[in-house]
C-alpha cells in the first residue's frame, strides 16, 4: 500500500526547534495534514520517543522511532529502527559517543524531555548539537548493530553527505537518502522527501508517498533495500 | 616545490608516500569536499581535517600532489592504501591549519600554480 509520510521530524527536544513540537501537537498535526506514517529524529538523542510512540499509537498514527545523528565529518545520518525498544536500546548508548559538552539553553535552546501527553518532564543536559566521535561509516555499522537503518538527511543542504564528502561513498551501502523535491538523484536510490520540521507549519503535507505494508519491519527493509519486498 | 620539502616545513609525518615526482604548485585549505571539487588544481596541496576516503577521490581526481592532515591527524590504513594506489601523499603534521597554510604561502607557495 501507499503511505503518506514525514520521516523527518523535530520534538522540542531539540535545542533548534519550536517549544511546541509537542508528542500531541505533532500528531494532531500530521493527522490533519493526512499522514499515515511518522519518524520522530531528534539530534543526537532518542529521549521523546517513548512519548511520541505512545502519542502517535493514540492518533491512529505508524509511528517509525529515529533519530538524526551527526558523524565526526558532520554529516547528518537520519537513523531508524524497527521497534521502540532497538532504539531505546541504541539511545542508552548514544552518551559514550556524544562527548561530555554541556547545553548553553540561553544560547542553543531548550531542550525539552515530555511524557505522551505533553507533560514536561525536565531538561537533557547534554549537549545535543555537536557531532558524534564515529565516522560515516562506524555510525552506519553503529546504527545496524540494533538493527537500525541509516540514511543520510538533507545530501545537498548543510550537513548533507553530498555537500560535506561530495559524492555518496559507495563503501556505505545506502539505499535509500533524503532530498529536496527539485534534487537530481541517480535513479538506484530510493528517495525520501521529508520536512525537516522544526515548527508545526512546516510538517509535511499529504504529498509523498513511499511503498510498504502498514508496519515497522515493512518500512524498515524498504529503506534498507531500496525497494519494497 | 616538491613534497619533501612541503613535509620539512610542515613538520610532518608523511603515512602515505604519493608520486614524489609531482611537484607541488599551489595549496588550498578547505573542510567541505563539494566545495574543493570545484575548485582543486593540478599539483595542489590540500590542508584539510577530513579524513575520508572521498578526500583521496577528490584529490585523484584533480591529480593533486599532496593532502596536508592538521593537528596531527591520522588516516585510516584503508584510506592510506587508496591514496597510495592514486600517488597522492598523504601528510600529517602537529601544526594547526592556519600555521601551515601562512609558512606554506611565506614559502613561495600561492593559492594558484605559477
Amino acid at each position: 500500500m501507499k503511505l503518506a509520510y514525514d520521516l523527518h521530524l523535530h520534538s522540542c527536544l531539540s535545542p533548534c526547534a519550536s517549544e511546541d513540537m509537542t508528542p500531541q501537537n505533532v500528531c494532531r498535526m500530521a493527522r490533519l495534514n493526512g499522514l499515515d506514517l511518522i519518524a520522530l529524529t531528534d539530534h543526537n538523542t532518542g529521549g521523546n520517543l517513548k512519548a511520541f510512540d505512545q502519542a502517535a499509537r493514540e492518533h491512529g498514527l505508524l509511528f517509525l522511532p529515529g533519530m538524526e545523528l551527526c558523524t565526526a565529518e558532520e554529516v547528518h545520518l537520519l537513523a531508524y529502527f524497527p521497534s521502540l525498544e532497538a532504539a531505546l536500546e541504541a539511545d542508552a548508548r548514544l552518551p559514550h559517543l556524544r562527548g561530555s559538552m554541556k547545553n548553553r539553553p540561553d544560547y542553543f535552546g531548550q531542550q525539552t524531555l515530555v511524557d505522551h501527553r505533553d507533560r514536561v518532564l525536565g531538561q537533557e543536559e547534554a549537549f545535543l548539537l555537536g557531532a558524534l566521535a564515529t565516522s560515516l561509516e562506524e555510525t552506519v555499522s553503529w546504527i545496524t548493530s540494533f538493527h537500525g537503518v541509516a540514511v543520510p538527511a538533507h545530501i545537498h543542504r548543510s550537513y548533507g553527505l553530498v555537500q560535506v564528502l561530495g559524492f555518496i561513498p559507495q563503501s556505505a551501502g545506502f539505499r535509500a537518502v533524503e532530498a529536496g523535491p527539485k534534487d537530481q538523484i541517480d535513479e538506484n536510490y530510493l528517495v525520501l522527501h521529508s520536512s525537516d520540521a522544526h515548527e508545526l507549519g512546516l510538517i509535511a503535507q499529504k504529498e509523498h508517498l513511499i511503498s510498504a505494508e502498514k508496519n515497522l519491519d515493512s518500512i524498515i527493509s524498504t529503506l534498507q533495500y531500496g525497494i519494497t519486498v | 616545490m616538491t613534497i619533501e620539502l612541503v613535509a620539512r616545513l610542515a613538520q610532518a609525518n608523511i603515512l602515505a608516500h604519493g608520486d614524489h615526482a609531482r611537484d607541488v604548485t599551489c595549496g588550498y585549505a578547505c573542510d567541505l569536499l563539494s566545495w574543493v571539487m570545484a575548485r582543486g588544481q593540478k599539483g595542489m596541496a590540500w590542508v584539510t581535517v577530513q579524513t575520508h576516503l572521498n578526500v583521496i577521490a577528490v584529490a585523484s581526481l584533480h591529480e593533486m600532489a599532496c593532502v596536508l592532515l592538521p593537528d596531527g591527524l591520522e588516516m585510516e590504513g584503508a584510506v592510506l592504501e587508496k591514496a597510495r594506489e592514486e600517488g597522492i601523499a598523504v601528510l600529517s603534521s602537529p601544526l594547526s591549519a592556519y600555521r601551515l597554510c601562512g609558512l606554506l604561502y611565506q614559502n613561495g607557495l600561492h593559492d594558484l600554480p605559477g
